[in-house]
């Protein structure tokens, strides 16, 4: 089974590049010169030497013996917390914005939803010397009040989103429209694995770090750079890419995505895609989306800023369709009692983004030499506000 | 033949085409407003079928997409609409909106019920080129519709011959890569644009849109193609009047005359 991308940018029958004809001549600059660019040792040095000296990979790959010993497994946490700016997001602002300034771009874009990205985004453009404008939806930026403050310390601009559900697919509609009117300086670093070909691939590439990493850590803990499981959550699916890209090809190894259920699938309030999702288009790729039968976009929710999208990314999509990785819905009070399992068990703070994975561990029928691996994706410090209000802290 | 294809016979400048959203303001609204901008001298109509995430509008039609949602307009409500507008209007009429609702309805469907009902062609701005060639276009043409593409002042020379070849109604010149409702370019590299387009010498008539306004953008851009559309202006002349019938005659003539 081929998991890939092909050179016209399908994963299966998800994927291309539905975009007005104003976003064609930057989609296909980018398309045309993205892989020549990554792959030039000029970009590598420059790229290897940020993840290492700015970001702090590698990432440790932590045995979390009490998790374990509550699971009756052997349960390993992939720290991508502890990069630089708090999560996962800036393995791909690092990739991207090299690539801009290699594309002679002056100005930055960026949508966001829980603000890690925006975060990540402010972070690279403030390290790079660029303009950067963020776009975040209006409730998000309520609740994620401190990532806001971030952004605008390190220089960028935050444009609150004030359509739809004022929430993540609202902000990349107008980071879409702001790119549509500036075509010539802009670049917009999207930042998951959705959107308009060539994107979904260069930032699952850009993640694929977190992946590559693992296997080599695994070996050297383990003996064996293949686990049992992999684990990760979904919104638009970027940790989760970047946590099954190495393994795609194990067919041994079970990768489960946990996506958001909110107060439940069948609730009216969740963003379960898969589950819920049928076939069509949104932000410029063919996926499965949260849809009417009309054909017009369901408000998702979610308890999380992250995973409250309406979509997947297109190679989710296809993963989904050819049955590779395991779709799993968990709610808001699941994922929160998890983050709170792993704070107590682990002292470690996740967000609640990553704790809909960790809560996907309570249903899995471990066997006692079983390894799993979760991508710990980011950390719970933007959530606390969240936390206080849910557990009366 | 199709209208469209009758009317760029007929007459090569000054055409003037008004785009509105459909099932706003109110959901019965679609057909009165069509019949009002023949009435007043509208050459073609757009009628736009709403989407919830119109990337390539600016907020007055991503406020009355919004509105015809919630007023209940679906593509199955609107070629109800529809099956009553022959021969009460009789010129040419354009669907206009994005892939997704058309995709959920499945094209061949759509573009069977839009020849059923008397469109006359269909732009889907999100339905790329390629996509178009490789998946639908028999569909359109089996259905005598004509789909119309998008050119900016990024296009290259070789991807507007490409749409020229492809493109059997008109095409659709943006005044500048922008979403829609802002105002027009007036800059030199625009006219350069608009001149270095015209000098091409395309098969199809080229018809300017976004940032039509007024009478000064409509002459303006007469000047360089066949005739210009107005959308965002016109939408925004509909909003908030219980009478917006009222207004669309001297709306109409204001863009074409400046009276």
């Amino acid at each position: 089974m081929n998991y890939r991308v092909n050179e016209k940018g399908y994963y299966g029958d998800f994927g291309g590049a539905y975009i007005p004809e104003m976003l064609y001549p930057n989609i296909e600059d980018l398309r045309t010169c993205y892989l020549d660019i990554i792959n030039s040792p000029i970009f590598q040095i420059e790229y290897q030497d940020l993840l290492k000296n700015y970001v702090g990979r590698p990432s440790p790959l932590y045995h979390a013996e009490r998790l374990s010993k509550r699971y009756g497994a052997t349960i390993y946490l992939k720290r991508e917390d502890l990069n630089h700016t708090g999560a996962h997001k800036i393995n791909n602002t690092i990739g991207q914005i090299i690539l801009a300034e290699r594309l002679g771009k002056k100005r930055i874009i960026a949508e966001t939803g829980a603000g890690q990205h925006g975060v990540a985004t402010a972070t690279v453009c403030a390290l790079k010397g660029l303009e950067c404008v963020i776009y975040m939806g209006e409730v998000d930026i309520k609740r994620q009040a401190p990532n806001v403050a971030r952004m605008k310390m390190m220089g960028a601009t935050v444009i609150p989103a004030t359509s739809g559900s004022k929430t993540l697919k609202d902000a990349t509609n107008e980071a879409m429209r702001d790119w549509i009117n500036n075509p010539v300086d802009t670049h917009y670093i999207i930042g998951s694995v959705v959107g308009p070909h060539p994107y979904p691939e260069m930032v699952s590439l850009f993640q694929s770090v977190i992946s590559e990493e693992t296997k080599t850590q695994l070996f050297s803990q383990t003996g064996s750079s293949q686990p049992d499981y992999v684990l990760a959550c979904v919104g638009g699916g970027s940790n989760a890419m970047g946590m099954f890209y190495h393994f795609l090809d194990d067919e041994n190894v079970q990768l489960i995505a946990a996506e958001a259920a909110g107060l439940g699938v069948n609730s009216g309030h969740s963003a379960a895609t898969s589950i819920l999702g049928r076939e069509g288009v949104l932000h410029g790729s063919r996926t499965i989306l949260m849809q009417t039968d009309d054909g017009q976009v369901i408000e998702p929710y979610s308890i999380s800023a992250g995973l409250d999208y309406p979509g997947i990314g297109p190679q989710h999509a296809h993963l989904h369709k050819v049955k590779r990785v395991k779709y799993v819905a968990i709610t808001d009070d699941e994922a929160m009692q998890a983050c709170m399992l792993c704070s107590k068990l682990e002292g470690i703070i996740p967000a609640i983004e990553t704790g809909h994975a960790l809560a996907a561990l309570e249903n899995i029928a471990f066997k006692k030499t079983d390894v799993a691996v979760i991508c710990l994706s980011g950390r719970g410090d933007k959530d606390l506000d969240t936390f206080m209000n849910y557990f009366k802290l | 033949m199709n209208t469209l294809q009758q009317l760029f016979q007929r007459k090569q400048n000054n055409i003037l085409s008004v785009y509105y959203t459909a099932g706003y303001p109110k959901l019965a609204a679609t057909l009165p407003i069509a019949q009002a901008l023949e009435l007043a001298g509208a050459d073609f109509l757009e009628i736009g079928f709403p989407y919830s995430d119109p990337l390539a509008d600016g907020p007055v039609i991503q406020k009355s997409s919004e509105e015809a949602i919630a007023n209940g307009m679906t593509l199955n409500v609107l070629f109800e609409q529809l099956k009553s507008i022959r021969p009460s209007v009789k010129i040419p009429i354009l669907l206009m909106g994005y892939a997704n609702p058309m995709l959920q309805y499945g094209v061949e469907n759509f573009c069977k019920k839009a020849a059923e009902v008397g469109v006359d062609g269909v732009i889907v701005p999100d339905l790329p080129l390629h996509e178009y060639e490789e998946f639908y276009k028999p569909y359109f043409e089996d259905n005598g519709l004509s789909n119309i593409f998008l050119i900016t002042p990024q296009t290259s020379e070789a991807r507007i011959r490409k749409i020229d070849d492809l493109s059997n109604g008109f095409i659709y010149m943006l005044s500048s890569s922008a979403t829609t409702g802002k105002s027009l370019n007036t800059s030199d590299d625009i006219s350069a644009y608009y001149q270095r387009v015209k000098n091409m010498n395309l098969k199809n008539k080229l018809i300017i849109g976004f940032g039509i306004s007024d009478n000064a953008s409509f002459v303006r851009a007469n000047q360089y193609a066949s005739g210009a559309i107005v959308g965002s202006a016109f939408v925004k002349t509909l909003a908030g009047k219980h009478d917006y019938l009222a207004h669309i005659d001297a709306f109409v003539k204001g863009i074409k005359e400046g009276v």
